[in-house]
């Protein structure tokens, strides 16, 4: 049955497209390799947009649905592009009780932007992270996935300065 | 792969060692590397060159020593720790191979920190390099995978591990013989084995750092659990959150697959056994063993009711077998020392080490193995190094967000499955966040409480709508505009989410609620009534809608 279906064709020319392909064909073209295959497009792409979502689905031959529940279920994906760089502020236990909820107050207040957004020029995105298992190092907070330990207000706003004026 | 041919590997690793009168080892697992360890290890390499001392000096890449709040961590042959060295000091560190340590560098090892430890699953942490299996065979790696596929029979096997007394290490301590021999006994044309590496819990590293310091032997544990249980195919579902355990997960397996041990027809007997990983996608509630079946699947990581339970019908509707990254961790020594020498260590119903993941306020942060019945006393004041800046002890937090806080009229109490969860928390995954007076329990109730919230799956109403209106009311208390009759429904909420959810998630979240209720009432109805925060964490403000 399934030969009668036609292989979809990817959105566009760009080359990252056949990492996804390898992806979807090592899971067999089955649905239970969707979460695998976001992952791919996660790591190529930066983030799943419209597109992409229903290019899978339709690979995967799932119901857009079931894509779009999938990627919006699980924190780690992300729909939206992120900026050109992104700093993460951990939030898990050791962490908060080191000072992490300072450390997000002043980020906010210096970027005017909250959690999971990205700055109006694009340049720095704000995440929170559950926990990134550095708690021997709260508070931590990571700069374009460079974990820094230890972290204080003044050395968070520091770091931030040298982005937003670079 | 013969067992003569695994004796092989292990003698000419040990003649390629044997070489090397000299070492340095460094810790790269994820902690020190953000200490910057790596540029230490490569300038200890190229200071090694420079000298041309490479043939009887060794550097070596290593796994977690434990005292991660010092990073990175040193040792040498010399039986020296060195902590906070930067890549300055590899010419002063290789000249102490030879004569007296650096004194400003040395950390010192006789201290409760690592004098109380006993490791058993930490025994290759710190020692072998996680990136090559020959240095694993080398410390008798896969050993215990050759005993038991040769000398032993499956139920021989499952005997062994019942025979230890191991409980799980997730969390809720199942007894792992006999989760075994139910999968075993169950019947399906596949089974499978899942190995739980979703380490969910905030404030808990333990899995992670296994799973960087010595990843081959949670393949071998999970290798001896599909031949006990008949399962011939296999995942690890580990969080995308830890791209240095998923790399190192990879190598191996792809070593492993090299020599032998992994796929068809292992120590040529009829056992075949394939690893895959699954990569997690940040979802807590995934740690739950029906919801991490469905995100195996490909779906929304939701749970469902029990029974069936996954050894009668889990991943793709067959039987199987989930445990946690530190249970598999076990399982090798068990069979290489046999039960009866595991079951000695620890207390009578709670058996073995526990691998703790020590952080807060407390001097000493990092990464510890203790046997089973230790004091929390001996956790927090000796080996955790008591409080720093000479403050107060207020409290020790156990297993995350589904567990409670102890205060301290609980320090003498031992460290074990039955007691933890008499003293309203749970033993966990091995969180232990210490907590002293800088910290309010309202506060630290309303943050467990948020994070509940925002990790339901939304499936059962119970805990969708419960800690949305829990973690309000918690919000309020906190503002200062909450009444006593507040503190009334919030008790009885806890009631309702404990009785009627549908997961451990839910279940459980009013764990950390009650632990505080009970023990720190005082500060809640301070709060309340007098509109004060004893520790002033909180301030008096009209809140808004929780976001």
């Amino acid at each position: 049955m399934a030969s009668y279906v036609a292989k979809p064709v990817p959105p566009n020319q760009d080359k990252r497209w056949k990492l996804v392909d390898a992806t979807i064909r090592r899971q067999g073209q089955q649905a239970r390799g969707l979460i695998e295959t976001l992952h791919t497009v996660q790591e190529a792409f930066g983030y799943l947009d419209e597109q992409a979502l229903r290019y899978v689905a339709t690979s995967l031959r799932v119901p857009l649905s079931r894509a779009y529940g999938v990627a919006t279920f699980y924190h780690f994906f992300t729909l939206k592009p992120a900026g050109e760089h992104t700093c993460v502020i951990c939030m898990g236990t050791a962490c908060y009780i080191k000072g992490a909820p300072q450390l997000l107050d002043a980020v906010q207040r210096d970027l005017g932007i909250r959690p999971g957004e990205t700055t109006p020029d694009k340049k720095v995105s704000l995440l929170t992270a559950r926990c990134l298992g550095s708690c021997g190092l709260a508070p931590a907070v990571v700069y374009d996935q460079e974990v820094a330990g230890k972290v204080s207000t003044a050395a968070v706003r520091e770091h931030l300065k040298k982005w937003t004026h670079a | 792969m013969t067992p003569d041919e695994l004796e092989q590997i292990a003698e000419s690793e040990h003649a390629e060692q044997g070489k090397f009168t000299q070492r340095v080892n460094v810790c790269v697992a994820a902690g020190c590397l953000s200490c910057q360890s790596q540029s230490l290890k490569d300038s200890l390499e190229q200071e090694v060159s420079r000298r041309g001392t490479g043939d009887h000096c060794q550097i070596k890449g290593t796994g977690c020593m434990g005292l991660c709040s010092e990073g990175p961590l040193v040792s040498t042959s010399a039986g020296v720790l060195y902590k906070g060295a930067t890549a300055a000091d590899s010419s002063a560190i290789l000249d102490s191979l030879e004569g007296a340590p650096v004194e400003r560098l040395v950390c010192p090892t006789d201290v409760p920190f690592f004098q109380r430890q006993k490791k058993i699953v930490l025994e290759n942490s710190g020692v072998i390099d996680p990136e090559r299996v020959e240095d694993y065979i080398g410390a008798g790696g896969y050993t215990a995978l050759i005993k038991a596929l040769t000398e032993m029979s499956p139920r021989e096997v499952i005997d062994e591990v019942t025979r230890s007394g191991l409980r799980g290490r997730g969390g809720a301590g199942y007894p792992t013989g006999l989760k075994w021999s139910t999968v075993a006994k169950s019947v399906g044309t596949q089974k499978y084995v899942i190995c739980n590496a979703d380490e969910g819990d905030p404030g808990a590293f333990m899995d992670r750092s296994v799973l960087e310091s010595d990843p081959h032997r949670v393949l071998e544990g999970m290798l001896i659990a599909g031949y006990a249980v008949g399962a011939a195919e296999a995942y690890i579902y580990v969080r995308a959150e830890y791209p240095l355990a998923i790399k190192r997960l990879r190598n191996a397996i792809r070593q492993a697959e090299r020599i032998g041990l992994l796929g068809s027809n292992i120590c040529g007997t009829r056992f075949s056994f394939r690893i895959d990983l699954r990569l997690g996608a940040g979802a807590f509630v995934c740690g739950e063993e029906t919801a991490l079946i469905a995100s195996v699947e490909g779906k929304r990581g939701t749970p469902r009711p029990r029974p069936p339970y996954p050894a009668m019908e889990g991943l793709f509707g067959e039987p199987t077998l989930i445990n946690n990254v530190e249970t598999y961790a076990n399982v090798a020594p068990i069979i290489r020392n046999g039960g009866d020498w595991y079951a000695q260590i620890g207390t009578e119903k709670s058996k073995g080490t526990k691998v703790f993941a020590l952080a807060g306020r407390v001097e000493n942060t990092g990464l510890v193995e203790v046997p089973m019945g230790i004091s929390l006393r001996e956790m927090v004041f000796e080996i955790g190094g008591g409080i720093p800046g000479g403050r107060k002890f207020k409290a020790v937090q156990t297993g995350g967000p589904s567990g409670g806080c102890l205060p301290s009229d609980c320090l003498d109490m031992p460290v074990d499955y039955e007691s933890l969860a008499k003293a309203g928390s749970i033993m966990g995954s091995g969180g232990m966040i210490v907590m002293d007076e800088s910290s309010c329990m309202v506060d630290v109730a309303r943050y467990f409480m948020d994070f509940c919230m925002t990790e339901s799956c939304g499936k059962c109403i119970p805990c969708r709508v419960g800690t949305y209106q829990m973690h309000r009311i918690l919000s309020s208390v906190a503002a200062m505009t909450a009444t006593p009759e507040d503190l009334k429904v919030l008790a009885e909420l806890c009631d309702l989410l404990k009785h009627t959810s549908l997961c451990g998630l839910g279940q459980s979240a009013p764990n950390p609620v009650l632990s505080t209720l009970r023990s720190f009432g005082e500060e809640y109805r301070a709060h309340v009534e007098d509109h004060k925060c004893p520790a002033g964490v909180c301030t008096e403000q009209p809140v808004g809608e929780p976001a």
